[in-house]
């Protein structure tokens, strides 16, 4: 078992043509990915990478009972390809485009409410059940399957902390990158209510970072409701200055909020292990689970 | 992306906004003259930097005839303006604004931002105007209203008119600021602002509502569609070095240690920079060279990584998952090899071909420290600056 991706999965890729979404395509595919068809407005007809391209994601879907997509389309159009996922009624998806405005994601974010589209992302990673199914930019062959879950606010953060779980001999279930926007579609509240529910899951690692109040209300959840499976939890940017923004649109500190320190004490308080150095999320989940 | 308060009142203007009367000036003839023009009994000289507290730092005064806007308009252009913004070094004043004197008769706040939480726009107002809003924030919180604007239906006529009556306004008070309060959503949004901040909101002794101060700043994924914001850009704000290393698609931002790093992610950078304090060192900067990083972004990071006098060693940090590290690590001899690097540097490549990247970097007739784990990479790099 896993949560959101697995071998069931039939993936449209949206942007399938561009460089990016070409790229990615062919290393999905390559993962052993179900990637079932490809949509490029204009271009229905070709196939691309022997994949067939439509011109909508309605069409794709129909054809080829897709349940899930992932995006990769440029920022100024990423905000509808998600909203025209989410019309087709697709279970899942996937925004990898980083750069969409903040004010568009507002109204994506609404519309979704009360949808069946579960949204990860964007500007994120995207999400890997290894062994089954990448939907994603991540490297393949760093994961191993096994039993720990990880939801991660960053990219390559997320891939250090799955090659120190592997090297401990720790598979992973499902690993997320829920991005680093301000408005992402999946928090960790919403993924770790999914870890809860999954018998294959025995561990989750938050990987957080400064900005918004994320990793606060997931302390919160986990205590609130005995979140039955030991947390081990990393917040990256204690030495970051306020009022800059660290690379990602969501990672700053303004008026006070949004500190690492604030967030490891909160999450301390829930009961949470927090690592106080990124170099050992692998030895802390290895003693949580011994 | 950050504006002067000028600009933002330019913008405001468009949008129907009220503002005080006034111009900018970069020279002090040109101060006094638009001081002669507003007439009136006094005028306001303010100084332009991208950093609030102007006034406590002298950057704000009152003038009583256009001669004397003239003289502070001498005094703050080219001077070193400081408040607790700015930082100890501060900032030079380029451009003064000339404003039209405004009794005032109460000092009100009005902002809008993006509520993370909620994911929606929120209208917030207090009576607590001129001070800072996070002090009121975390002293008093229940002295700051707010409405939260629903994406489907926009900031309402209702909304707009509870926030008037909860600050206590009154008669044609009242309208004047529901006239503001939309007004000023229209124009953050339409702007696409990630902040619109009027503080102090005035209520003139005449009934008038009207932002005496204005700040806007643009969310920067949006700009593409704005280029008259774009134009309003004053890279005289802004670290040249951080400018150059926009040019190659570099993240930079300058700190004050001494250990330079480079790492691919922004994630991954502010944790390598987390490490490398809990190791005992400071980071000298926040360089992310994206995800995918490439043997020509190493050598535009090594290049603004040095022109930090401060740095006495470098640690480079790469998680090569679609790039494969054997390439970074050709790019980073490369990148050494036609540079005259005199500090330090650690390697440390994970990830794709590490093996063969780190063979490489043994091979080469340059000095590298090659670290196997983000541990041993950060406690190389502090032990050589320590």
């Amino acid at each position: 078992m896993s949560i959101l991706a697995n071998k069931d999965t039939r993936l449209i890729v949206q942007g399938i043509t561009g460089s990016e979404g070409s790229f990615h395509t062919e290393q999905m595919v390559e993962y052993g990915t179900n990637v079932v068809a490809g949509v490029t407005p204009g271009k229905g007809g070709q196939t691309h990478q022997e994949i067939p391209v439509y011109n909508t994601v309605r069409e794709a879907v129909h054809r080829h009972e897709a349940n899930a997509s992932v995006i990769f389309v440029p920022p100024p159009f990423a905000a509808d390809a998600i909203l025209e996922a989410a019309e087709a009624e697709l279970n899942l998806v996937v925004c990898i485009t980083e750069g969409i405005p903040v004010q568009e994601m507002i109204q994506v974010h609404h519309y979704l409410q009360g949808t069946p589209t579960r949204l990860v992302g964007p500007n994120c990673p995207g999400v890997i059940t290894p062994g089954e199914a990448k939907v994603g930019i991540m490297p393949g062959f760093i994961h191993s399957a096994g039993s720990v879950g990880i939801i991660s606010r960053s990219g390559t953060l997320t891939y250090e902390a799955v090659h120190q779980l592997t090297e401990h001999g720790l598979g992973q279930s499902t690993a997320i990158g829920i991005g680093g926007d301000p408005i992402i579609g999946s928090t960790f509240t919403d993924l770790l209510a999914l870890f809860a529910e999954d018998p294959a899951t025995e561990a989750v690692v938050l990987i957080g970072e400064i900005g918004g109040t994320a990793e606060e209300e997931a302390a919160r959840w986990i205590q609130e409701t005995g979140f039955p499976k030991p947390v081990v939890a990393f917040v990256a940017g204690r030495t970051a200055p306020p009022g800059r923004r660290m690379g990602h649109a969501g990672a700053i500190i303004s008026g006070g909020q949004g500190t690492a320190d604030q967030k490891i004490q909160t999450l301390r308080e829930a009961g949470i292990t927090v690592c106080e150095s990124p170099a050992v999320i692998g030895e802390q989940v290895a003693e949580v689970l011994a | 992306m950050k504006i002067h308060e000028y600009q933002a009142k330019e913008i405001l203007r468009r949008y129907d906004v009220a503002v005080p009367e006034g111009q900018v000036a970069a020279s002090p003839e040109e101060a006094r003259t638009i001081a002669e023009n507003l007439g009136g009994d006094t005028v306001v000289v303010k100084a332009q930097i991208h950093a609030g507290g102007r006034g406590k730092g002298g950057g704000v005064k009152l003038a009583k005839f256009p001669q004397e806007a003239r003289e502070f308009a001498a005094e703050m252009l080219g001077m070193n303006l400081v408040t607790h913004q700015t930082g100890p070094e501060g900032k030079e004043v380029h451009t003064v604004l000339i404003e039209q004197g405004v009794n005032i008769a109460r000092e009100l706040y009005a902002g809008i931002v993006l509520d993370r939480g909620v994911a929606r726009n929120a209208f917030m107002v207090s009576t607590e105007g001129g001070v800072e809003i996070e002090a009121v924030a975390a002293e008093t919180p229940e002295k700051i209203l707010k409405e939260w604007i629903d994406p489907a239906v926009g900031f309402r006529p209702f909304q707009a008119s509870r926030l008037a009556f909860g600050l206590g306004l009154t008669g044609s008070q009242v309208k004047s600021a529901v006239k503001f309060f939309r007004s000023l959503y229209r124009a953050y949004r339409e702007t696409d602002a990630s902040l619109a901040e009027i503080n102090p909101l005035v209520v003139t002794s005449d009934g008038d509502v009207l932002a005496l101060d204005a700040k806007m700043n643009f969310d920067d994924n949006a700009l593409y569609r704005h280029q008259d914001i774009l134009d309003y850009r004053d890279v005289t704000e802004e670290d040249p070095a951080e400018i150059e290393a926009s040019k190659y698609d570099l993240n930079y931002i300058n700190l004050d240690g001494n250990v330079g790093c480079m790492v691919n992610g922004a994630g991954l950078a502010m944790a390598t920079m987390d490490i490398i304090k809990l190791s005992g060192g400071e980071p000298a900067n926040f360089l992310d060279v994206g995800g995918a990083a490439s043997p020509e972004t190493v050598q535009q990071g090594f290049k603004i990584i040095l022109r930090d006098v401060k740095v006495q060693a470098i640690l480079i940090n790469i998680f090569g998952g679609i790039v494969r590290c054997d390439r970074v690590a050709q790019g980073i001899i490369d990148a050494l090899e036609g540079m005259d690097v005199k500090v330090p540097v650690v390697v440390r490549l994970e990830g794709t071909n590490s093996r063969e990247a780190a063979e490489l970097l043994e091979a080469s007739p340059l000095e590298f420290s090659v670290a196997q784990s983000l541990r041993e990479a950060a406690e190389k790099s502090v032990a050589v600056v320590t």
